[in-house]
């Protein structure tokens, strides 16, 4: 523990000795953190929404100007959402913190870009209403709205949820809708485990985001842009971050098929796993929500590792090609256990013998 | 009194909204208003019979025996009402499965026997299952209604707003759960206002 510094110049003897004669001392008495920071809630929120700008507009660039209706219907009715539900609670609004928009833009970029708009608004007004003003607003919700909102959505309209678009970028311009599959479900079902060479030639479109799949995920090169932003303002870690993607990066590396870890395959195959998908959005910005991720450090890391751990197994043995919201779902749940039994031992403490 | 009664029934000691008791079988069939309200009759019937029943064996069973006795008595009823759903109602036999048979451990009868008719009188246990019983039918019907409309799109099998796609969520397990955690926040809310009037 750090010591309080004490901020204000130290009164000399003469003008305490004046307070005291004019009987106008006044003692501030506040529980602790006495260390103030002139960050707020909302200047958080306003960076956040900062890093997420360039995923919107390589979404733009991929999927054209549907992904940012999409994108402005998800804040729009996350806002309303929001500001109807303290109104009828008759809380002071906190709309002003700006995390509703954080919500709205993290759901549409959980979404497929040709999700119908309507579906789009009742999954942002689950994600609020539900996942966060239920349990009483921001800092109450014990899972990550956006997600809880992505999980409604793939429930309640799976086949509109998992119908994706070709990117329109490179490709025939002019026409929309074309389907096409995502990185994860040719590697699930079209991928044969010989034509290595394909995924090889990949990994350069999933970089910048040319392929099929949710309007925020695909570009991992803007969501890096936004990370760093981020990690220079340190509003997250680098923790959570890199033992997500390295678990997941390191359990293809040695789960990889062959037996062999040093082939160029064994090679291919994590980085492609680790570039497609939802796994970059997820671990980057979801996974390292300041409410739903642990705070202690070695709580981090676990949380960090059970995302992966599950994020692997989904992908690799379960139903859906993409397990990431799922996982950092199901890790969410565990927060409270692992804060507690990663509790950082105070200063001098002496650890009980049982 | 019966006035009184029912009002015990079916808000003071709903089972469901307001004791939270026999959830497992109010998730699992109130995905359609037939199947809650079959469901409900179901129960109630075997309720009233078999508090009329303990209730009047209160005084032979023996104390360290006593929730096997119940289970007796309420699997017999159960069998009754299984058979002859099998007999007459062989689509909502079809529909509502092993959660017939499942009355048998169902909380809110044995709960009733346990706190209820071992105690009391038997027309006293007789009113005090019916009330329950219309209790736990009541809220289930709230519930499927609530769940049939929004995630079948439908009412009775009838299509009920034309356009709407249904959320299937509400259909599954998750969705029954937002439904009941809402009615009840909604009577809880109604209930404290009641008495803060």
């Amino acid at each position: 523990m750090t010591t309080p510094s004490v901020t204000r110049p130290k009164p000399d003897f003469q003008s305490q000795v004046n307070d005291v004669k004019r009987e106008t001392v006044s003692l501030h008495i506040s529980s602790s953190p006495h260390i103030r920071h002139g960050e707020s809630v909302r200047g958080i929120m306003l960076w956040v929404i900062a890093a997420l700008i360039p995923s919107l507009i390589a979404s733009v660039i991929f999927f054209g100007f549907q992904a940012l209706f999409l994108t402005s219907v998800s804040v729009i009715s996350a806002v309303l959402a929001e500001w109807l539900i303290s109104h009828l609670l008759k809380r002071p609004s906190s709309t002003g913190d700006f995390s509703a928009v954080v919500t709205g833009l993290l759901l549409a970029y959980n979404v497929s870009p040709l999700l119908p708009w309507w579906m789009v608004a009742i999954g942002s007004v689950f994600a609020i209403g539900v996942a966060k003003m239920a349990f009483g607003g921001l800092g109450g919700n014990f899972i990550n709205p956006a997600l809880a909102g992505r999980a409604f959505l793939m429930a309640s309209y799976p086949a509109a949820m998992t119908s994706w678009k070709a990117t329109g970028f490179g490709s025939l311009s002019g026409i929309d809708g074309i389907t096409s599959a995502t990185p994860l479900e040719y590697f699930k079902s079209g991928f044969s485990g010989e034509n290595i060479s394909e995924l090889q030639n990949a990994l350069g479109n999933l970089f910048i985001g040319n392929v099929g799949g949710c309007i925020g995920e695909t570009s991992v090169i803007a969501l890096l842009i936004g990370a760093m932003l981020l990690w220079y303002k340190k509003i997250i870690g680098f923790r959570i971050p890199l033992f997500y993607i390295g678990t997941v990066f390191f359990l293809f590396w040695i789960f990889n098929g062959s037996g062999d870890v040093f082939s160029s395959r064994a090679l291919t195959i994590p980085l492609y796993q680790i570039l497609s998908g939802g796994l970059m959005l997820g671990a980057l910005f979801m996974a390292t929500d300041m409410v739903t991720s642990p705070i202690t450090p070695t709580g981090k890391i676990i949380f960090a590792l059970g995302c992966g751990i599950l994020t692997f197994v989904i992908r690799k043995f379960g139903g859906y090609p993409e397990g990431v919201s799922y996982s950092i779902l199901l890790m969410n749940l565990f927060v409270p256990h692992i804060e507690r039994y990663t509790k950082p031992r105070i200063y001098g403490e002496v650890k009980k013998r049982d | 009194m019966i006035k009184d009664e029912l009002r015990r029934g079916i808000i003071h000691e709903n089972p469901i909204l307001v004791l939270a008791l026999g959830l497992c079988p109010s998730l699992a069939v109130s995905t359609s208003l037939q199947n809650g309200f079959g469901m409900g009759m179901a129960a109630t019937f075997v309720l009233a019979c078999s508090n009329v029943i303990i209730s009047s064996m209160r005084r032979i069973i023996p104390d360290k025996v006593r929730i096997p006795c119940f289970i007796v008595v309420i699997a017999a009823f159960v069998t009754m009402v299984q058979l002859i759903m099998k007999a007459y109602l062989p689509a909502l036999d079809k529909q509502l499965g092993i959660f017939v048979p499942l009355i048998v451990v169902n909380c809110i009868i044995l709960g009733r026997a346990e706190a209820f008719a071992s105690k009391n009188s038997i027309s006293k246990s007789l009113v005090d299952g019916i009330v329950i019983g219309l209790g736990f039918t009541f809220s289930l019907c709230i519930l499927s209604i609530i769940r049939e409309i929004l995630g079948s799109n439908k009412l009775l099998g009838l299509k009920f707003f034309p356009g709407y796609e249904p959320m299937t969520i509400f259909i599954l397990a998750p969705g029954g759960f937002f439904t009941i955690a809402f009615v009840m926040a909604v009577v809880r809310y109604l209930g404290n206002r009641r008495k803060g009037a």
